[in-house]
């Protein structure tokens, strides 16, 4: 099975285009079919591609059998196996959810989420540079249709920032490639980790600059300080099942930061050792105080959730900006919880403003729930878990990073800020939930019941908190061994060139 | 050569740039497309310069970096869709809105409020 990586690109890609072909294009029912079938078969292949990867075993897959550096090669580590499972967990939730009827809302639903997802696990499997901004460029195309998806004025105006501030992030991607390419004189990873370290120093200073705007465009897709203010309404006023999918995309921006930067601009580089690495730090505290701020000012659940996914990117930040095989590890562990409750939170924030009609999901008095019991469960786990609190994931994911962090000068910022935040968090969460639950007008005539489906979609997503406890030993050993190979290939960029090893 | 070039790159990002930062939505596109045409220019250059050149297929002396006129065709080709996208789109904002800035309204201390 030595195509098997190129499974979560090609699964996505074929299913979204048979669904434009006349037998699927009308018929929901066979779209919603072939795309939860095809989401599971992604989940199943990569499951094989972790199990694969947890031997240890690194593949690589040169596309038209061209070697790098001359052609585009495809990997699956551990990381990258990592990334895709998580996307494609989240992509058949997502699915669940949105077969219950907010697919029939907009055309296309279903080819634009398997585009999207497409998009996304490219973006996690490939090696080369250029290769990663086409992907990138997919995956944004996709989600800029599935932002508008139903429609309306607010979507309508979130996307159009969103757009435009992409558009500008993709030309400085270009002009950052441009550099790149123009001093390194290729766009393999690896190759470009082995050419940076032979630079001339007028050469290492045009690299520097290549670095730091590729930085700047990953910090925009992350979410990082200056540039995330395009976040909370975005996420906010997109339909539930497509923001579900959004949970990663910031993700996308952080695994970029720590694949190029970790790997071409990392402890080995040089004149350009550590790239960006005290930007990221300082960004990354205030990104904690800027999202803290935000979440208690949030209007709406969808809103808070919208602050706990910046939230949890400047805690990713903190933990990358280190670069220790310890908090790389912490960041990978931190990294999957925070997926899965943010997009569980969307998931939820959307059952809430489905039930209660008029108010939405914002946090004021309204009608009261059709299923108060069965949304409130969910809603206590998935609060729990973003929190930080035992028993469930966040508790662990805060913990490892707080402790990944070594020096006492870095402790005296980063604690503070991290628990601030999680007291931030109860307050947001105990006045959000005592306001929906609780301070209601009159009884629901349980007619707006929502779905079994959403409930089945959600629940998938919020059973990975005390799963993710539960099997916290075997999941940070993973990550562990995850974060010392990603040394590895720092140390020794050629076991990642595959056959065509040239200097 | 290198100094023409890179007048034309730097002068076509300044106009983008402007344009990029204007309030409606029409120069904002216009921009994009403005900046996506300097950052073509500058990938193509970004393979060194050469002047008579040999093409690909004949093996010269002066024989041009290949790569990034492939990098360019696809920077092309996406941001022609990109472009598409961005106008339909605030076509519809236009509609949706009622007006084409970016922000959805319109500023109040113009000579029209609202």
């Amino acid at each position: 099975m030595s195509h098997l990586i190129t499974l979560p690109i090609f699964i996505p890609l074929i299913v979204a285009i048979f669904q434009l072909f006349p037998f699927f294009e009308k018929q929901i029912e066979r779209q919603r079919f072939l795309s939860i079938a095809g989401a599971s078969l992604t989940v199943f292949v990569s499951v094989l591609l972790v199990m694969n990867a947890a031997n240890g075993q690194v593949t690589l897959y040169a596309l038209g059998n061209w070697d790098a550096p001359y052609g585009i090669q495809l990997m699956a580590d551990r990381l990258s196996s990592l990334m895709v499972l998580l996307t494609s967990i989240l992509l058949l939730a997502a699915l669940i959810y949105a077969s219950a009827g907010d697919d029939k809302t907009g055309r296309y639903f279903y080819p634009l989420m398997m585009f999207q997802a497409m998009g996304i696990n490219g973006a996690f499997l490939t090696t080369d540079i250029f290769n990663l901004f086409v992907f990138f460029e997919i995956l944004l195309i996709a989600s800029y249709s599935l932002l508008i998806h139903g429609g309306g004025k607010h979507k309508t105006s979130a996307a159009v920032h969103y757009v435009m501030l992409n558009l500008v992030g993709s030309v400085i991607f270009l002009f950052a490639l441009g550099i790149i390419y123009g001093t390194l004189g290729t766009l393999n990873m690896a190759h470009m980790a082995m050419r940076v370290r032979e630079l001339s120093p007028d050469q290492a200073q045009l690299a520097q600059i290549g670095g730091l705007m590729l930085l700047s465009v990953f910090a925009l897709k992350a979410a990082m300080l200056p540039l995330q203010f395009w976040l909370p309404r975005t996420y906010a006023s997109a339909a539930g099942p497509v923001v579900a999918l959004f949970a990663i995309m910031t993700k996308v921006g952080v695994y970029s930061i720590l694949r190029i930067h970790g790997l071409v601009f990392g402890d080995h580089a040089g004149t350009l050792q550590d790239l960006g690495q005290d930007w990221i730090w300082v960004l990354s505290l205030l990104t904690l105080v800027i999202a803290t701020l935000g979440v208690l000012s949030s209007p709406s659940l969808k809103r808070l959730a919208a602050h706990l996914v910046i939230l949890s990117v400047g805690t990713l930040l903190i933990a990358v900006s280190f670069g220790t095989e310890r908090s790389i590890a912490a960041a990978l562990y931190y990294a999957a919880h925070s997926t899965f409750a943010g997009a569980a939170l969307f998931l939820i924030g959307d059952i809430v403003a489905e039930q209660r009609v008029r108010s939405f999901d914002r946090i004021v008095a309204g009608r009261a729930l059709a299923q108060p019991f069965a949304i409130g469960i969910l809603f206590f786990v998935v609060a729990i878990t973003l929190i930080g609190m035992p028993p469930m994931s966040g508790f662990i994911g805060k913990l490892l990073v707080m402790q990944s962090i070594d020096s006492n000068a870095h402790l005296i910022w980063a604690w503070p800020l991290l628990l601030i935040s999680s007291l931030a968090s109860i307050v947001a969460f105990s006045r959000s939930g005592s306001t929906l639950f609780w301070r209601t007008t009159g009884k629901s005539d349980g007619t707006n019941a929502s779905a079994r489906r959403k409930f089945v979609a959600v629940w998938l997503l919020v059973l990975a908190a005390p799963l993710m406890s539960i099997f916290a030993g075997p999941i940070t050993e993973y990550t562990e061994a995850t974060a010392q190979q990603l040394t590895q290939f720092e140390k020794d960029p050629t076991q990642i060139m595959g056959k065509g090893v040239i200097r | 050569m290198e100094m023409l070039i890179s007048l034309i790159i730097g002068l076509l990002t300044a106009v983008g740039v402007f344009l990029v930062l204007r309030g409606r939505t029409f120069p904002v596109v216009l921009g994009l497309t403005v900046l996506s045409y300097a950052v073509n220019l500058f990938i193509f250059s970004a393979g060194r310069l050469v002047i008579d050149g040999a093409a690909v297929l004949n093996s010269g002396l002066n024989t041009p970096d290949p790569i990034p006129q492939a990098l360019v065709l696809t920077a092309i080709v996406i941001g022609f869709a990109m472009t598409a996208f961005a106008i339909i789109l605030a076509i519809r904002a236009r509609a949706d809105l009622g007006n084409d800035h970016v922000d959805g309204r319109l500023q109040t201390d113009g000579e029209k409020s609202k």
